[in-house]
């Protein structure tokens, strides 16, 4: 297992540097230019003199190389030295990546809002877990009856139902015709009491439940089908020949069976957790990852895209290991070596 | 809401315990929502309309223009004219004298070096400073004394007020820039997200594509003012939930820019909450008939002067009959609401500069116009809808931007056309693309591949001169200048460039005037421009609101230190 683990760490790396040139010729070659958003009254000489400005004017191979130094090597040494207080050669002038549009570190912009999709992200996703497993569960015991049909009812509707009309419906019946709940999500609260919590928690609920009912709506028919896979296997007939409950067939030995695809399809859904949500940052103003990538290609920020694009790419390569690892510790059938 | 409630009460109570006294701070907070979340509060390094306005509660220039285009002196004692010896004789200096005892909000003076620096800071050549334009012609700026601020020009400059005037070249302070010049200017991150400045407010917090607060200035130099303790400046999302924050559920208190469909406006503002209220100041929505033949079999010389003259848009009469097709009314009900105004000018303000003599355009006539067709020989002869005239038929390609409005124009457009006998093909481009001036795309507005294309211009301040001169012959985009040129429609006139000349050494406003109409009505008369709506900015006001004037010559929050919280009724 150690020895697989190795072998895909070092895959990895070949991996993630074509993908990072890919990412950034793409982006690169993109009809794309960081003045094109600015108002026509800024002359075309000025504008040149932004791009020059903007280290437009060195060629594409420098342009890279430099992005893939600042990357590799002086952000991760910048972040050494923020987490331990040492500092590390000459850091005053390590060139640091920086967005276009804020003239700031894009790393120092990632942090910022990694901790809003964190949580308003990653808890839809816990919420939605916690509601896609017992529906699937029951879903697929009690097959075609009506809770049945209206589990599969209501994960057609969260699976094909766009998250930004499920957003303007929420909010035009909470916060505009019941005033409940905010409509625009404060990026400055901070949990300090009671109070503020519940503000949070009352901000928090709609985009969660948005997405909640989104990852829901996929991973409960995954649920059922796996339960539906072993629920007609031999080893359950077995265990109810020999006189277990009802209760103990279906929650240890069958859902303890079907958890294990399901779990790979959660690992492998974790990385877009950080990727955010992009549509539904954007309803509600959480100031996420998500927001962040939509503003940074909208304004062709493009060191900003660059970075967050293989921030995610890394990300995915890496859980989809921490899945194929996990399979194999969860399923003692499966070994890799 | 109820903390709100609860302020605005208090406010209430303390206006009518003394009326006449108003105190600083004393309406607790305001609520802005910007649908584009700046990025920065040094506009010099942005230039987007978003970072200038919201960088204008913070930094201030020497004077600004009021909802009328009129200059306001800010951190200026007054405005220089030839009369009170502020302008020299000769046109080539203005000399500035700041308020007394202006403070900045870290407690220092303001003094003349400030300005100076500011220049310097604008012009560095590796700094890619976003507003040089407006110091374009500058030799130096000199302090006089820590008071006086003269700045002198290469050549006489008719119209002097434009570095340092209006909220996109506002004076930055000496004392916490001076380390961020030029290569370095990018690398000040902490200076460029906090500016110190003179303006009502101070920045307290700042998120990047965010949020900022903003918080009232100690030091600012009306001891009363402003009214608000504190501004929330939320950005990001989209346009119609900004404007259902403020005009549903009360959330915020302005929304600004509001490009919106108007019946979905019109309905929000239907709750009461608050109204939507639109500034006027150059925006012209637009047509541009191009003079050069964009014929691909041209290849290289395809849309240049080189290329030759446009089989037919250089007809005036085919302009005019296109122009006299429209419906400018139809136009802006459909596509702006309150946010538009048919127009027959390209110059449509202030009013000094607006002309009358083209306003027959605003009401449709498409018997004249296809009669004018067929006056000029234009005619359907074959039975096919289109007409044509020596084997050359009226065929257009009509391209814009990718944009909901700018598409129900297009389609509209085209309507009126083919009922004219005009063939239209329709064609749009990302915005980005589109106005990205990528020389290696084909798909730029200044490239102009198409025979007819739409979109805004406008030009910043107040005055015309630069803007007017965009339609000089020498400047027509194309391969030899990297298609850089302000004259997208390629025209071309011996007797407008003499009219650019004669503004360029008149100093009197009157005569100045007389000049711009005079330029606006030959290019109109020309029909290679075909102006269709005139384009104000919208913005949501919250009826707990008052104080606003809106305002598109300078930031919206041009006034902010005069903004209260109205009464509750």
């Amino acid at each position: 297992m150690l020895n697989f683990t190795l072998r895909r760490l070092l895959m990895a790396i070949p991996t993630l540097i074509v993908i990072s040139f890919i990412i950034f010729a793409l982006l690169d070659l993109a009809p794309n230019d960081p003045t094109g958003d600015l108002p026509l009254t800024i002359p075309p000489e000025v504008r040149e003199q932004i791009r020059l400005s903007l280290g437009l004017g060195e060629p594409f191979h420098i342009r890279y190389l430099k992005w893939l130094q600042q990357f590799m090597v002086n952000e991760p040494l910048n972040l050494l030295e923020q987490w331990t207080g040492w500092s590390i050669g000459d850091s005053e002038n390590r060139l640091r990546i920086t967005s276009w549009a804020t003239r700031s570190p894009v790393v120092d912009l990632i942090a910022q809002r990694l901790p809003q999709t964190l949580w308003v992200v990653g808890m839809s996703y816990v919420v939605g877990i916690l509601i896609a497993i017992p529906i699937g569960v029951i879903s697929a015991y009690k097959q075609y009856s009506w809770f049945d049909q209206f589990g599969t009812f209501f994960s057609m509707i969260g699976f094909s139902v766009p998250t930004f009309f499920t957003g303007l419906v929420l909010i035009l019946v909470f916060s505009v015709n019941l005033g409940w709940l905010p409509m625009i999500y404060d990026t400055r609260l901070e949990v300090r009491d009671l109070g503020s919590f519940w503000a949070q928690v009352k901000q928090m609920i709609m985009p969660v439940t948005v997405l909640a009912l989104f990852n829901a709506a996929q991973l409960s028919r995954f649920m059922r089908a796996s339960m539906l896979d072993n629920l007609s296997q031999d080893y359950v007939r077995t265990a109810r020949a020999k006189g277990m409950k009802e209760r103990v067939v279906l929650l240890v030995h069958v859902l303890r069976n079907s958890l294990i695809p399901v779990v790979t399809v959660i690992a492998l859904g974790i990385p877009t957790i950080f990727s955010g949500a992009i549509i539904t940052e954007q309803i509600f103003r959480v100031n996420g990852l998500g927001q962040l990538l939509i503003i940074g290609i909208q304004g062709a920020d493009i060191p900003l895209v660059q970075t967050l694009t293989f921030i995610f790419a890394i990300l995915i390569v890496l859980f989809n290991l921490i899945a194929d690892v996990a399979y194999g510790i969860l399923d003692p059938r499966i070994r890799y070596d | 809401m109820r903390l709100r409630h609860i302020l605005t009460t208090a406010a209430a109570g303390a206006l009518i315990a003394s009326a006449a006294h108003a105190e600083r701070g004393e309406d607790g907070q305001l609520n802005i929502i910007y649908w584009q979340a700046p990025s920065t509060l040094n506009p010099y390094l942005s230039g987007g309309t978003k970072e200038v306005e919201a960088a204008s509660l913070v930094i201030e220039p020497l004077a600004r223009y009021d909802e009328n285009g009129d200059m306001v002196p800010f951190l200026a004692a007054e405005i220089p004219t030839q009369e009170n010896g502020g302008i020299s004789e000769d046109l080539t200096s203005i000399t500035w004298k700041l308020k007394p005892d202006l403070k900045w909000s870290d407690g220092t003076d303001v003094t003349a070096e400030d300005a100076v620096f500011t220049w310097e800071y604008c012009t560095h050549p590796e700094g890619g400073c976003a507003q040089a334009s407006y110091f374009d012609g500058v030799k130096s700026v000199e302090a006089v004394d820590p008071q006086t601020i003269k700045i002198t020009f290469d050549e006489p400059k008719p119209f002097p007020y434009t570095a340092l005037v209006g909220s996109e070249s506002p004076i930055i302070q000496k004392a916490q820039f001076q380390d961020c010049l030029g290569a370095r200017a990018p690398e000040c991150t902490e200076e460029n997200f906090g500016p110190i400045g003179t303006g009502p407010f101070t920045v307290a917090e700042f998120k990047p594509n965010d949020v900022i607060l903003f918080e009232a200035s100690e030091t600012y130099r009306e001891p009363d003012k402003p009214a608000f303790a504190s501004v929330l400046f939320k950005g990001g999302g989209d346009a119609a939930s900004a404007a259902r924050s403020v005009l549903e559920t009360g959330e915020f208190d302005y929304a600004w820019n509001l490009q919106v469909e108007p019946e979905v406006l019109t309905a929000m503002e239907a709750s009461g909450r608050g109204e939507v209220v639109s500034a006027f100041a150059t925006s012209v929505e637009r047509l541009h008939l191009n003079q050069t033949n964009p014929d691909p079999s041209l290849g290289d010389q395809r849309s240049t002067v080189e290329g030759g003259e446009h089989p037919f848009l250089t007809d005036r009469k085919v302009g005019q009959a296109l122009s006299m097709a429209i419906d400018r009314t139809v136009l802006v009900e459909t596509g702006y609401g309150a946010a538009g105004q048919p127009t027959c000018n390209v110059l449509p303000a202030p009013e000094l500069y607006a002309s009358t003599a083209n306003d027959g355009c605003l009401v449709q006539d498409m018997e004249g116009a296809k009669a004018l067709l067929e006056e000029a020989g234009w005619t359907d002869e074959d039975g096919d809808g289109v007409r044509e005239k020596d084997g050359q038929r009226l065929s257009v390609l009509y391209q814009t931007s990718t944009n909901s409005v700018r598409q129900g124009a297009q389609a509209l457009i085209k309507q009126w056309w083919n009922e004219l006998g005009v063939e239209v093909e329709l064609r749009n481009v990302d915005a980005n693309v589109f106005f990205g001036g990528d020389p290696s795309s084909p798909d730029t507005f200044q490239k102009f591949y198409a025979d007819i294309e739409m979109y805004t211009n406008n030009f910043a301040g107040v005055d015309p001169e630069a803007y007017m001169a965009d339609w000089a012959c020498d400047a027509i985009p194309g391969p030899s200048t990297q298609w850089q040129g302000t004259n997208i429609q390629r025209f071309c006139s011996e007797e407008y460039d003499a009219l650019i000349r004669a503004m360029a050494t008149e100093a009197d406003i009157e005569k100045r005037g007389e000049i711009a109409k005079a330029q606006n009505d030959l290019l109109m008369q020309s029909y290679s421009i075909i102006p269709l709506v005139w384009r104000g900015n919208p913005s949501a006001i919250s009826a707990t609101l008052q104080g606003v004037r809106m305002n598109d010559w300078d930031s919206e929050m041009w006034n902010i230190a005069d903004w209260t919280r109205a009464e509750p009724s």
